[in-house]
């Protein structure tokens, strides 16, 4: 790894943006939480178990979960057109295959959770925000997890490999351009989503998914301490 | 609480005891020697059991829970009734107090009543109800209300002492239903808003100590007088549940 790389806003390779979380934000929802990275800004809400509808698509064997990605039209500086896109469909899907496997939904036949992931502010990285405010979400709403989900962004670029990229970095032109790579993990550091936009080697991956299981456990810290921190427990209950 | 109990929050996939000594109660799993938490709740360790109490979710039926519910449908052969839950409750003809005939369902209640069942069965099919008991039965009158169902136990305290206070402060009735909803019938409509008013309190202020006394206050700073204990029938929901 070249130390003497300079990123644009002076990070290190490996230091993730400002980043915080906070849980219970949506009073209405049965589960909710934020996730913050630098400017990007994701609200997830969960409603349910409850009753799927239409009939046609319940599951007698296990419960359903149903992400919705949405990016608010003001999110980004040029006003983007509200509904879905074939874009969002796509986040959505991943954000459910990145969550399902640590759900266990066997308990909620014929039942349904929503997640409502809305991106209210947008410098990349808002699919991994997504994820990290629905994990908080789900485990706030009471949805047994068998573990904590962690996303993390990790990009390659020229041919350094850097965490967390911002939008600048993104359109990074120089060398060999910019790689991108989402990629979510549990705590116990089992990979439940992986993707690549751009072109990296073998060896550099392997760099990658270490920089990633890195970055993911800090992040793990933080949601943990956002859900802990929500329940002011001044002594007894009772 | 008579023993100790500690008690942390914890979150999905967390250890909570390490060890053999321990054994996995709900929302709980074994994992090697460790005791690893399923959902996001408080963790409590009781008789070597370790187990997650629900800070938030929506209601889950168990059998035995008192509930309250409107009536959705009627059937050739009972209700069907909403809790709040997925699955909507059914009420079988034979699980009413008295004889009812086939063609007379409506008697005992019409589409949109409200009426107070219990939990008799929950399975793969559904939940069933049973009206057969003392304190279940249609509303009548009076005031139905929808809390958060997990401050339920919160609102009955120990041993039904919280729901004691107020009843003794606004002089009603106060039926709780473990889904959440809460039915308060008084003598006079003044009495059951200041009863809804003072419920509402404790489940904003839930997480509090000494809760008990703080509602005490509260009635005293309200202007609540308290009224002579009366013999009136026990007609809360349960006992708070742990």
């Amino acid at each position: 790894m070249t130390s003497s790389f300079k990123r644009p806003d002076g990070r290190k390779v490996d230091e993730l943006r400002e980043f915080e979380a906070k849980v219970g934000i949506v009073p209405n929802a049965d589960g909710s939480a934020m996730y913050r990275s630098g400017e990007t800004i994701a609200i997830a809400a969960v409603y349910g178990p409850k009753k799927m509808h239409p009939q046609h698509s319940q599951n007698p064997e296990k419960g359903t979960l149903r992400c919705t990605y949405n990016m608010n039209s003001f999110s980004v500086s040029e006003r983007i057109r509200p509904g879905p896109s074939r874009r969002s469909t796509e986040i959505s899907k991943i954000t459910e295959w990145a969550l399902e496997p640590v759900l266990m939904l066997d308990k909620f036949q014929n039942m349904v959770v929503d997640v409502h992931i809305n991106i209210i502010q947008a410098d990349a990285g808002t699919r991994c925000a997504g994820i990290n405010a629905a994990a908080m979400a789900l485990a706030h709403a009471g949805i047994p997890m068998k573990d904590m989900v962690s996303s993390v962004s990790v990009g390659k670029l020229d041919k350094t490999i850097v965490v967390d990229l911002s939008k600048e970095e993104e359109d990074y032109e120089e060398g060999e351009g910019p790689t991108d790579i989402p990629i979510s993990m549990t705590h116990s550091g089992d990979i439940t989503h992986f993707q690549l936009d751009g072109k990296i080697d073998s060896k550099q991956l392997m760099e990658a998914v270490e920089l990633a299981k890195k970055s993911c456990e800090q992040i793990y810290e933080v949601q943990k301490k956002a859900l802990k921190d929500s329940i002011d427990l001044t002594g007894g209950e009772d | 609480m008579t023993e100790e109990h500690k008690r942390t929050v914890v979150i999905p996939g967390e250890t909570i005891k390490e060890g053999d000594a321990y054994l996995p109660g709900e929302g709980t799993e074994k994992q090697g020697n460790k005791i690893v938490a399923l959902r996001y709740g408080l963790a409590e360790e009781h008789n070597r059991l370790v187990k997650v109490i629900p800070l938030s979710g929506v209601y889950q039926p168990r059998r035995g829970n008192i509930v309250i519910g409107k009536c959705n449908l009627i059937t050739f052969n009972g209700w069907v009734i909403d809790i709040g839950t997925a699955e909507n409750a059914f009420l079988p003809i034979m699980e009413t107090p008295r004889y009812v005939a086939k063609d007379r369902l409506d008697e005992v209640m019409k589409i949109g009543d409200i009426c107070v069942v219990q939990i008799f069965s929950v399975n793969g099919r559904g939940i069933d109800l049973t009206m057969k008991a003392r304190g279940l039965g249609r509303i009548d009158e009076g005031i139905v209300f929808r809390i958060n169902s997990n401050k339920v136990p919160r609102v009955i305290g120990k041993e039904g002492s919280m729901i004691k206070i107020i009843r003794d402060y606004t002089n009603c009735n106060i039926t709780v239903g473990q889904n959440g909803y809460i039915w308060i019938k008084g003598d006079k409509i003044e009495d059951e808003l200041f009863a809804k008013k003072a419920i509402m309190f404790i489940t904003e202020k839930s997480f509090m100590e000494g809760l008990t006394e703080k509602v005490e206050e509260w009635f005293k700073e309200n202007g609540g007088v308290k009224k002579e204990t009366k013999k009136t029938e026990e007609k809360s929901g349960d006992k708070e549940e742990d």
